[in-house]
């Protein structure tokens, strides 16, 4: 069966190479393979969506968006293989393992094809260039200034974090505390840890609100934490009065914007990483830029990025979601 | 007489809890307000339907560490039924969620009666058995707030005379298993299949047929609760509950279960749930730092054990209660 799927993939985008092949002659097209990693996933639909946009913004661009039929790092090394026979100038990869895709990718880079890694990275060896989503000093700011942005007049704000030892969310509270600041009237009372539990998350809210009668805002930078603060929040009839914000998925978190119980929350946005890696992919195919420590690349709309020392990057702030928004990504991801 | 009933396990933990209170009252006053404790006792109604359950099958010597993985499929499955037909009534739910736990706990006996493996092999492995059907049916894809039905979520959280739904199903439970504990001859089964379970064959009494049937008990009542849990806390997914398992085997152990059988009443495991509840409900507002709250719970349990092994130091076991008024 899993042999059949991938003989059809490999007809399918034989046939493919072919038509662009001629495309390409006659245009001189740039061909960008999107490889996700899995198809039918609704993140890396809107990420290709992304890459089309970014593709007929440039002009003369193809994107091949592809990848296996389930999370394998051997069915992305199949998928990688069939790109490399068909000789497309770029290759842009969320990768299914950090290790075991780098044979593969080091030999498209010596026949000469850009590869760059997105969203989940690959081991340097294995691509020019990383991009993350987002950075920990931006997803700190975003957080506190989430809760800030609906306090105009300042306030007191908790923070309800996983465990007491998960190192994201301690890096972004540590980050979130180096510029708080910048936000003179904001208050941080606590933090307390809800240990990525539903029950426990939502009894840690609970008794903020007891503790703190007049808390305005609880920032929860993890998925579980946000989505069961805002069903305490609704439970204790304190809709309007604590903001529920920090860092969840739109399809989680539809029901509490309905509520009210968040005003807006953050996290990647799919359409532009995707816009951004096609951008990256093509300014370095093109030579336009280079991939070294310390290069500018200019990703459109987004903005521009500066790699670091390992040649990764950070995209942008976390995208915000909204009551005008939620409604579009929350059958995205 | 009095003096039995002073000296008895359930008077000391109901002390223990009043003065537990008393402490959490003295930095936090508005702890011990009556809506307060409303609320920490339907917050705590999941751990006491389960504890109950749990009491059973730890009286007739065996363990279920299934529970929680049985709340959680059983939670995802009523609530992907919610998702799939909104329209069904609660009624209907109710049904489904406390069959599938039936079924499932009867999965867990039969294992245990009739191929005889070890109770804690057996539900060690159906707990990584339900987990992994969850992840199987919901293909690891959260079943949202904004899916589930407004009827859904509102059923357990209707407040009646001052306490929701929820709160009034674990004061059911709890009169309700204490009649079927003390007045019928399955419920003092219970006890002579894990007090003696030699003499209660003798006395004619299918020990591993008792067995069975604590488990199924166990699995209605996680089955039921699985649907309360994942309409409170309006969310579904593969890891719910997770470990909840050791917090209900040490309400039981808290509330004078003996680990070895045979010993634990209903009042006892509702007392031992909520000693537990009141714990976990009154940390995050004492302010005690995070690192310390593991070490309080666990603090807690070790105390209680040891009171146990007290308690139970070179008395019999009691079977018969009129046997022992003879003595």
């Amino acid at each position: 069966m899993k042999r059949r799927t991938f003989t059809n993939l490999t007809v399918g985008l034989g046939l493919a190479a072919s038509l662009f092949g001629t495309t390409a002659m006659a245009q001189d097209n740039m061909r960008i393979a999107l490889v996700v990693k899995a198809l039918g996933i609704g993140f890396f639909e809107a990420a290709a969506e992304g890459a089309e946009e970014a593709a007929e913004e440039l002009g003369g661009v193809e994107i091949i968006y592809t990848g296996p039929t389930d999370t394998t790092a051997e069915g992305q090394i199949e998928v990688i293989n069939s790109l490399i026979a068909q000789g497309v100038d770029a290759i842009a990869v969320s990768a299914n393992d950090t290790d075991a895709l780098v044979p593969t990718l080091k030999k498209a880079m010596q026949r000469g094809i850009t590869v760059i890694s997105w969203d989940s990275g690959v081991a340097e060896d294995g691509r020019q260039m990383h991009l993350n989503p987002s950075s920990n000093a931006l997803i700190g700011n975003m957080i506190i200034k989430l809760a800030a942005d609906h306090l105009p007049d300042g306030g007191d704000v908790a923070v309800l974090s996983a465990t007491t030892t998960s190192t994201n969310q301690n890096v972004w509270i540590e980050e979130m505390n180096k510029v708080m600041g910048d936000y003179p009237d904001i208050n941080l009372v606590t933090t307390v840890y809800g240990d990525d539990l539903a029950d426990k998350s939502y009894r840690e809210a609970t008794g903020l609100m007891q503790s703190y009668p007049d808390l305005d805002a609880i920032i929860a930078p993890t998925s579980v934490g946000i989505v069961a603060a805002a069903q305490a929040v609704v439970d204790a009839g304190k809709v309007g009065e604590v903001n529920v914000t920090g860092l969840g998925l739109p399809s989680e978190m539809a029901g509490a914007i309905e509520s009210g119980a968040s005003k807006s929350f953050a996290i990647w946005n799919p359409i532009d990483l995707g816009y951004s890696a096609a951008m990256i992919a093509h300014a370095l195919a093109s030579g336009a830029a280079t991939a070294e420590p310390g290069a500018e690349i200019s990703i459109g709309r987004v903005g521009t990025i500066t790699l670091d020392d390992t040649n990764s990057a950070a995209m942008a702030d976390p995208f915000v979601y909204d009551a005008s928004n939620i409604d579009q990504f929350k059958s995205i991801f | 007489m009095l003096r039995r009933i002073l000296r008895s396990r359930e008077a000391l933990l109901v002390s223990a809890i009043v003065l537990l209170l008393l402490l959490i009252s003295s930095r936090f006053p508005g702890f011990v307000a009556p809506a307060n404790l409303a609320n920490v006792f339907n917050d705590t109604s999941p751990l006491i339907l389960l504890a109950i359950g749990q009491m059973i099958v730890i009286l007739t010597k065996c363990i279920d560490l299934s529970v929680a993985a049985n709340l959680a499929l059983t939670g995802m499955v009523v609530s992907m039924v919610n998702v799939a037909e909104p329209g069904l009534p609660i009624a209907v739910i109710l049904v489904i969620a406390v069959g599938l736990g039936t079924i499932l706990g009867m999965f867990n006996g039969i294992l245990v009666w009739k191929l005889a493996i070890p109770p804690i092999v057996v539900t060690l492995g159906t707990m990584t058995i339900f987990r992994g059907i969850i992840f199987v049916i919901s293909d690891g894809k959260w079943v949202n707030s904004h899916e589930m039905s407004p009827a859904f979520k509102s059923f357990p959280r209707t407040d009646i005379l001052g306490l929701p739904i929820l709160g009034w199903i674990a004061v059911l439970a709890v009169i309700g298993f204490t009649v079927v504990m003390t007045r019928t001859t399955l419920g003092r089964a219970f006890y002579a299949a894990g007090g003696n379970p030699h003499a209660a064959t003798y006395a004619g009494i299918n020990v591993g047929k008792t067995q069975f049937w604590a488990f199924t008990i166990s699995g209605a009542l996680a089955g039921l609760t699985g649907y309360l849990w994942v309409s409170r806390f309006a969310v579904s997914y593969v890891d719910i509950a997770g470990g909840f398992e050791l917090d209900v085997v040490a309400a039981c152990v808290i509330g004078g279960v003996s680990i070895m059988g045979g010993i634990g009443t209903v009042a006892g495991a509702l007392l031992g749930a909520l000693f537990l509840g009141i714990i976990k409900n009154a940390l995050p507002v004492v302010d005690i730092s995070p690192f310390w709250q593991l070490a309080i719970s666990g603090g807690a349990i070790i105390i209680a054990v040891a009171l146990n092994a007290q308690s139970n130091r070179g008395k019999g076991r009691i079977i018969l209660k009129r046997a022992e008024q003879a003595t």
